[in-house]
Parts: C-alpha cells; structure tokens; sequence
C-alpha cells in the first residue's frame, strides 16, 4: 500500500496561542453500560483497560478522559482505528451522544447544560455534521435535501430555496438540483451532505468518516474539495477519519485515539518526528516521512568543521521540497528562523529521511 | 413412570455437551447430542406403541358428538346469562354495546352506501356503475392505469357472475374492518416503531394474535357483540391488524439511523424527524402493511360467514354444506377476483411514487388535470347510478355466473365419474395408511399415556420451557372435556403437516437450487396465499368428496406455499462458497443436498415445520365444514346449534391451546438448532 501524503502546506497554523479556542473539551468521558456513570468517578475503575473494565462492571469505554481545544478556523482530524471511538468523540460534541462526564464547552458555553430547546438551536444556527453514509433522504430532492435543516428552522420555502441553490453550486452540484440522491454516486451524494451542512452556516463542521465510503479517487477529489472549500468559507472543522493520509493531508493538528484514549496530539510532522509511544510509531512508519517531516526535524547543531556560508531556508519547509536545494548546493543549508541560525541540513540529512523511507522505515 | 425413565435420560443431553464442551460449549458437542436426542425420541416412540397396546381403549376419555360436560354446561350458562342481561349489566351497557353500535353503524353505513337497499331507495345509495366508476377512478390515482382497468375489469366480472350484492356485502365488511383497523394499527405500528419498550410489550400479543387459529375468535365474540357484521367486522380487525402493526413498526425501524442522526444534528424536534423523515422513508413499507392487512381482512370477512356475516363467504359455506359444488366455485372464484383486484391495487400503489418518479416529469405536469377529469366523470358516473335503476342495479341474468357453475359441475361429475379411481385410490391409501393409525394410536391410547409422551417429546425437542408448556397445555386441554376430539385433531393436523413438509422439502430444494424454478413457482405461491382458505377446499371437496382427507388435502395445499417459501430461502442462503467446496471435493447433486444444504439449511426446516403446523392447525375448523369433524366440527356446530355453543367454545379453546404447543415446542426447537 502507498501512502500517499499530498503537499502538506502549512497553512499558517492558525492555532497561535491567545485566541480562544471554539471548542474546548476536558476529561470527557463516554461510558455505555450498567451504572455507567459510577465508572468516571472511581478512580480505581479508570485505571483499568478497556477489557478488564469490561469484565468488572460489564461497561465499555468508548471515550476516556480526552480534552484538546479547537482554535477557530482550525482542522482538527481526530484519528483511530475501528472501535477507537472517534465517532462517538465526535457524536459526544453536539450529544448526539450523551456524554457520561466531562465538559464541551463551546464558545465559552458548556454543551452539556444546554437543555433540548437551546441544544436543538446550538444544533440549528452552530454546528452541522457530514455522515459516513451520506443520512440523505431518497424521497426529496437533492435541492430540497440541502434545504432541509432550513426548513426545519422554520425558513419560508423562497428563502431556503435560493439559499440551497447557492450551496448546491458551491459544492459543484449544479444541474442536479432535481435528481434524487439514488441516481447519483456516491461521490455526488456525499457532495449533497456537504452542501446540507453548509446551507445552515454553521460555525463549526463536523465530518465522521465522510469519505471512508467512497471509491480511491473519489475520495481524493472530495478531500481537494474539503481543502477548497475551507479556504473559501473558512470555517472550523472537526474531521473524523481512521485514515492516516487524510489525517495528514487535511489537518492542521491530529488526535490520535486508541481505546478509547488521547495517544498523541499534534501537528503531522510531530506526529512522524517524534512518535508518542510505539502505537504512534508503527502508525506512521509508512508515511513517506519527507512529505511530512521539516528541516526542523532534522537539522542538527553547526559542529566545528561545517561551513556555514550555504543557502538559508526556514525550518517549516518540507523535507521533499527542500531536498533539490540541498542537494545542489555544495554546502550545508543553514536553517534560519527570524535571523537566527538554527541548525544546518546537510546531503546527510537529507538522504537519511529520502532514502529511509524506501525501506519503509 | 416410564416418562419418568425418559426424563432422567434426557439431563444426559446438556451434562455431555458440559463434559466435552468445557468453555463454551462448542460446536463438536453437537453431534453427539444429536444423535442421543433422535435416540431418545425414538425411544419415547416405542415405549409409548409398547404401552398403547396394553393399555389400548382403557382412559381415553371419549366423548359423544351431543354428550357435554360440566365445563360446557356453564359456558352455555353464561351465554345465556349475558344474552338476557346484555341490556341491564353496566359493562355491556356502557362499552360492548357501544362499540357494537359504533361498528354496526360504520357497517350499515357502508353497506346501505354500496350494497344493501338504504332506508326509503329500494336500492344501495351508490349502484353498480358508481361503484365501477370509483373502483377504477380510486386504483388509477393510487396505482397507474393498468390496475385501474383490472379493477373494472374484475367488478364488472363479479357483477356478470351475478354475486354483485354479495360482492359488495363481502366489500363493505372489509372496507369497514380495514379502515377501523389501520385507525389503530398504523399510530400503534409508528409507537412500536419508535419505543423499544412497547414493542417489547406488543410483539407478543401480536404472535398470538396471528398464531391463534383464526374462528377462534369467532366463539368469544359473538359472546359479546351478538352474531352478525359487527362480530365479524371485529373479528376481521382482530386478525388483519397486526401485519400492518408488524410492517409499520419495521418500517419506522429500518430508516437508516444515519438519516434520523442527520436530522437531529440538524437539529429537529421529534415531531419534524417523524413527520419529515420516518414517515416519507417508511410510507412505501407500510402500504405493502396495508395490502397484507386488506388481504387479511378479506380472508376473515369470509370466513366470518360462520357467524352470519353477509357476502360471498355466505355463499360459499351454503353452497358447501349443501356440497352444490358449481355454486361454491363460482362464489370462491368471485372471492379470487376480489383478492386479485386489492391485491395488485395496493402493491402498484406501494410502488407508485418510485414509479413517478423514476418517468420524466412530463406526466406529472399533466397529472392533476387528468385526475380532476377522472374525479368529474367518476362522480357523473356516481349520480347515474344513484338516480337512474339501470346503472343500479346490475344489468343481465347473471348468464356467466350460471355458466360458470355448470362449466364447475360438468367437470366435477366427469372428475368423479373419471378419476374416482385414482384418487380414492390416493385417498384410501393415506388414509387407511397413514391416518387412521396415528389417529387410533392418539385417541385409543389413555390420556396420560399420550399426554406424558408429548410432554416428554416437548422436553426432549424443545427443552424443560417447551416441556413445562406442554404439561400445562395437556392438563388444559384435558380441562376442555374434548380430549378425544383433541386427538383426532391432532393426528389430521400432524398427517397434513408431514406431508407439508414433504413437499416444501423437494419443491423448497428445487427452487433453492434453481433460480428459473423459483421464478416460476413463486408467483402461484404468491398467488395461492392470497386466496381466502375457503376456496380451497372447493375442487378437492369435488374429488375428494366430504371426508377428513379432503380437510387434510385442503390444510396441506394451504399450508404447503409457506413452507415451500422458507425452505427455499434456507436452501438460498447456504453460502455459494460452502456449495463450491463441496463440489470441489467431489460430491454429485445428491450429496450436496443431503449433506450440505439441508443441514445448512436446518433452522429454515424448523422454521417451516413451525409455520406448516400453524396453517395447517388454521385450516381445522374450515376442514369442520367438509367432513373433517373433530375439533372443527365441535366448532361450526357450536355456531349453528344452541345447546352445543358451550362445547364449540371449549373445542376452539382446544384449538389454540394445540396451536399454542405446537408453536411453543417448534420454536424452542428451532432457537436450538439455530443456537
């Protein structure tokens, strides 16, 4: 299996510390089983893995104790494998699940003591969700699908009309207005959920899985898609995939889940340079490491003999892109950051990641 | 105290299976139990054949045709009590009657509207062209024009065969249990959808409510509500209620959650997530609810001639008990005819928005004028037949209807007079040697010989539940005081059952295994479950004659498509895979079927052992009108007859309670061959 990791481009990591974070989650827990709720409270019980848990009080732990913080304008690509429980984190952020314990706390107000009226207005004016299996409805069309989160606001049939229209051209669905969703392909169909959970102008956008579904190259579209369409509207996204190259590809940072569990959180080339523990390790050994790594990651300190009149490159430059410059230059690239030497990247360095990954190591 | 013997055998079973199966009791421990549980039936068997000829004639508890019980007594009693206070005691004052007035009024409404002369008209509000006009106006705006012309064209049929009042009697009645039925059914259908918990609570009075037999109904309302429409339109919705209960809670169900999740992320009320999603997503299921539910209520409404309902199951069940063969077929095939047309209705209707849909939208542009023409002349159509006596009533001498009868009777006689050979022949041979074995084995042998050993069979079969449900059923049926009658049931009802099986098991295999076959037989099973069970019993009462064999042929041909249809399907799912490997080790036909795809398929075999006993125990109480006696018999002479009114209830209770039983013991069974 290749994977294959496209241009990451750092996207300026909006996530500069000082803003307020849009969501913000901590020690969220999700519990299903008998007296679930006893399990977040003892300590003796959240020390227990998933399997003893289970053969104790018969609970499973789909989320234990996670928090991170989304900034606004962020993606944020929460990733596992199946039964990792990332669908329900995500589904635990508007309590399509209901959380077991913890806070959600969104632009400063905590999800959890929203009541049903404020919740299903959070839902309605806030947040919109993109399903792995589409969740369109065969008997509307495909302008009436888009329209129908207006039309349950309550939105006169004008109105949400011109605005689904809108939508529809936004997500490259015109001229299917009128078919159903059953005479379109996946890609198509899964455009058309797209477009639903843009129609209302939500601030943040939820994404399960949204493309496990479909076809290679379908997938790769809609992924350019997403990246396109986050430029122009700019929204906050929280993105679910067990996908790593797509992790990689749309997210400014990463949560790495297991069991449950937060492993690792961070940026993809903190993730590839300098893995939380083996679980993270043996996840991204195949990633093609000089699509994602940065000359930060593998420069090394000016020892005594180097000379230090090459070529300069900052140090979020990609080791791909980086890798003719340095390998035609004569002497070692000086890594710079704001005038200040950081550290130099010889045809050693280089070599060592762009050969390295041949051997998938 | 053999079955004592018996029963200490049977703990063997579950020890081995604990002894070599130490963890979790895996699957080698199957053959060995297996092989001891068949080994234990047969044992059961002979012990029972080795006391029977002991024990032959002695506690048989016999009861003559006219001889009653205590327990019989007091139901007459207490019919006759709640006859004289039906209009004094508050309970029947307040809330029977009500609901007998209320349905008598919805009836006779209908009825004066389509069949029966209205109050100063010496003719139905709405005569024959009218009720053409509508038919056909009502199927093409539900279906699409083909539908629309088989409805005219199949009332106008039942008009030529001169049945039209009855028809529309027959019509009426169903219109009417219908439309009281879907009132409750489809809001309980959608609250089953969407709460587990009443689901829970409805699943098992709905498995009762179709696994009961249905004239069993008959007896306890008519205590209640007085024979005649009222009883039989409540009995009509007792039986046809529950698949659209059943299809409109699967529907509701089987809406992606996805879909609903989508909805609520969007953030809809319950009330916006059912109106705008379950409802539209599951409309299409629950029409095909509905057509199960409309071929129900025809079904019963004539089967509820027993107890005086008007219409075309009248005429069928005069015509049979006078065995005027010509007369019963033309009324059965008017019944078809009827079938027919709501059958193929309501399925285009179920399929007419995808249909819609899926054409260009030219038609629908025109649709709306067109349906207001069709309603403007439907309605001119109505005004001629409410004002002038020729659209009233029907035209003609009812020539093709006579024909008909008489086309039924030439070739009954020649039947007889030809074939009266061969099939006495056939008819003799089960029953001398098949039938009437079994049946002096189970009514000759004491009662508690029989009773232990099928207790014993209901432990070995179906485990210590099934054993349990068997004794208090036994001891009940005992209770009933037609123990004996019981028995001869019992042993027409297990004859039809196996041979039930026989032919579900070779025309099951051949359609499993073949495509084209299925193709081409499924469509008469379609067809074959649709027919009200009287009809049946029509040409085999010609060839057979008023015998049990005729009640067994009927119950097996009316049992038999069920069966067919589970096996086959059983046959279908053994994995293409598991086939291949097979012939790949080098098994021929024969091989494949007996070792791999019949004891692949063994949860559908026991599936349909279970279903074929049900419908054959269905068919018992119409066997009653051709000769089959017994418990169906007990029955319909309870309706007709006063004095044994108490004795046809006891002999439906026993109905059900060898329905109950049965169901209990072959469901067991099958949760363990699928465990």
């Amino acid at each position: 299996m290749t994977t294959q990791t496209e241009v990451p481009q750092r996207r300026g990591t909006p996530q500069d510390s000082g803003s307020t974070p849009v969501i913000s989650v901590r020690r969220l827990w999700k519990v299903f089983g008998p007296k679930a709720d006893q399990v977040p409270d003892s300590e003796e019980l959240c020390g227990l893995t998933r399997r003893e848990l289970m053969d104790r009080t018969g609970c499973t732990a789909a989320v234990r104790d996670v928090h991170f913080d989304v900034s606004p304008g962020e993606v944020f690509v929460v990733m596992g494998l199946s039964g990792s429980g990332k669908s329900t984190l995500v589904r635990c952020l508007t309590r399509l699940i209901e959380p077991t314990a913890g806070e959600v706390v969104f632009e400063g107000e905590d999800i959890r003591q929203a009541d049903a009226k404020r919740l299903r207005d959070l839902r309605r004016q806030k947040f919109s969700m993109v399903f792995q299996h589409f969740g369109l409805l065969p008997h509307r069309r495909v302008v009436d699908n888009v329209a129908f989160g207006l039309e349950i606001r309550g939105l006169g049939r004008a109105e949400r009309t011109r605005r689904a229209q809108e939508v529809v051209e936004l997500v490259g669905l015109a001229g299917y207005e009128n078919s159903y969703p059953d005479q379109l392909s996946g890609g198509m169909q899964q455009r058309v959920g797209l477009a639903r959970a843009l129609a209302g102008d939500p601030d943040v956008l939820f994404f399960d899985e949204p493309f496990s579904a479909l076809d290679p190259l379908i997938r790769r579209d809609m992924q350019n898609e997403v990246i396109r369409l986050h430029h122009e509207v700019g929204k906050t996204m929280v993105f679910i995939t067990h996908d790593l190259s797509e992790a990689l590809k749309l997210g400014d940072r990463i949560l790495i889940m297991r069991d449950g569990k937060m492993v690792q959180c961070g940026t993809g080339d903190e993730l590839v340079g300098a893995p939380a523990d083996d679980y993270v390790r043996e996840f991204v050994k195949d990633v093609p490491r000089g699509d994602v790594l940065t000359l930060r990651w593998i420069m090394r300190p000016p020892a005594d003999g180097d000379a230090l009149d090459g070529p300069e490159l900052g140090p979020d430059v990609v080791v791909k892109e980086a890798t003719r410059a340095v390998l035609a230059a004569d002497k070692p690239v000086k890594v710079v950051e704001n005038g200040k030497l950081l550290g130099i990247v010889g045809d050693e360095e280089i070599l060592a990641v762009v050969a390295g990954q041949e051997g998938g190591a | 105290m053999t079955v004592a013997v018996e029963k200490t055998e049977k703990p063997d079973g579950p020890d081995e299976t604990g002894a070599s199966g130490a963890v979790e009791r895996p699957a080698p421990a199957k053959g060995v139990r297996k092989v001891s549980r068949s080994m234990v039936v047969g044992a059961i068997l002979v012990v029972w054949l080795v006391l029977f000829l002991v024990l032959r004639g002695r506690q048989t508890l016999a009861l003559g045709a006219a001889d009653l019980t205590d327990l019989h007594r007091w139901f007459n009693d207490v019919n006759d009590s709640i006859g004289a206070n039906r209009n004094s005691n508050p309970l029947f004052l307040y809330f029977f009657n009500e609901i007998r007035l209320v349905i008598d009024t919805l009836v006779t409404f209908v009825q004066e509207l389509i069949s029966q002369p209205s109050a100063d008209r010496p003719v139905p509000q709405i005569g024959w062209l009218g009720v053409v006009g509508i038919a056909g106006y009502v199927s093409w705006a539900l279906g699409n024009w083909r539908v629309a012309l088989l409805a005219v064209a199949g009332f106008t049929f039942l008009g030529l065969q001169g049945l039209w009042q009855e028809s529309m009697d027959t019509l009426a009645l169903t219109v009417s249990a219908v439309f009281v039925a879907l009132l409750f059914a489809i809001p309980l259908g959608v609250w089953a959808g969407l709460s587990d918990r009443f689901n829970r609570i409805v699943t098992p009075f709905l498995d009762l409510m179709q696994t009961m037999p249905t004239f069993v109904y008959l007896a306890p309302l008519t205590l209640f509500f007085q024979i005649g429409p009222a009883s039989a339109t409540i009995a009509t919705l007792i039986y046809a209620a529950p698949p659209t209960i059943r299809i409109t809670a699967h529907a509701i169900r089987s809406v992606p959650e996805t879909t609903v999740e989508a909805a609520d992320s969007l953030g809809a009320t319950r009330r916006q997530s059912l109106t705008k999603v379950l409802l539209p997503m599951s409309k299409r299921t629950v029409v095909m609810g509905v057509n199960q539910t409309i071929m129900a209520a025809l079904a019963m409404v004539t089967i509820a001639a027993l107890i005086d309902a008007p219409g075309l199951g009248k005429t069928v069940v005069q015509a049979l008990q006078s065995l005027d063969v010509g007369t019963a077929f033309n009324a059965g095939l008017a019944i078809v005819v009827m079938a027919i047309v709501l059958d193929r209705v309501t399925t285009a209707a179920s399929g007419r928005a995808e249909a819609a849909r899926r054409s260009k939208n030219r038609f629908l542009t025109w649709r709306r004028p067109l349906l207001g023409v069709g309603a403007a002349v439907t309605a001119v159509l109505v005004y001629l037949s409410h004002t002038y006596i020729w659209a009233a009533e029907f035209p003609g001498e009812a020539g093709t209807g006579r024909a008909i009868s008489s086309g039924a009777d030439t070739v009954t006689t020649w039947a007889q007079d030809n074939l009266s050979g061969i099939t006495n022949a056939f008819r003799d041979a089960i029953t001398n040697g098949l039938l009437n074995p079994f049946q002096t084995l189970l009514t000759d042998s004491p009662w508690w010989l029989v009773g232990a050993a099928l207790v014993a069979l209901g432990v070995v079969l179906g485990g210590w539940r099934a054993g349990i449900t068997t004794a208090v059923c036994v001891g009940l049926l005992v209770g009933t005081g037609v123990w004996s009658d019981s028995m001869t049931t019992l042993a027409s009802t297990v004859v039809a059952t196996v041979l039930v099986m026989l032919l579900g098991i070779v025309f099951g295999v051949w359609m499993g295994r073949s495509a084209l076959v299925d193709r081409l037989v499924r469509p008469s099973l379609d067809a074959a479950q649709v027919m009200p069970p009287f009809v049946y019993l029509v040409p085999f009462l010609a060839l057979f004659g008023a015998t049990r064999f005729t009640a067994i042929v009927a119950a097996v041909v009316y049992a038999a498509p069920v069966a067919m249809k589970i096996i086959a399907d059983g046959v279908r799912n053994v994995p293409a895979t598991t086939v291949e490997a097979a012939t790949s080790a080098g098994c021929n036909t024969w091989q494949i079927i007996t070792k791999v795809q019949l004891p692949m398929a063994r949860g559908a075999l026991t599936l349909a052992t279970n279903q074929g006993l049900i419908y054959v125990l269905s068919m018992v109480v119409v066997g009653g009108l051709v000769g089959a006696g017994a418990l169906g018999y007990d029955v319909v002479a309870g309706f007709s007859q006063g004095q044994l009114y108490g004795k046809g209830l006891a002999a439906g209770l026993a109905i059900v309670l060898l329905g109950v039983m049965f169901d209990r013991i072959t469901q067991a069974a099958a949760r363990r061959t699928s465990a």
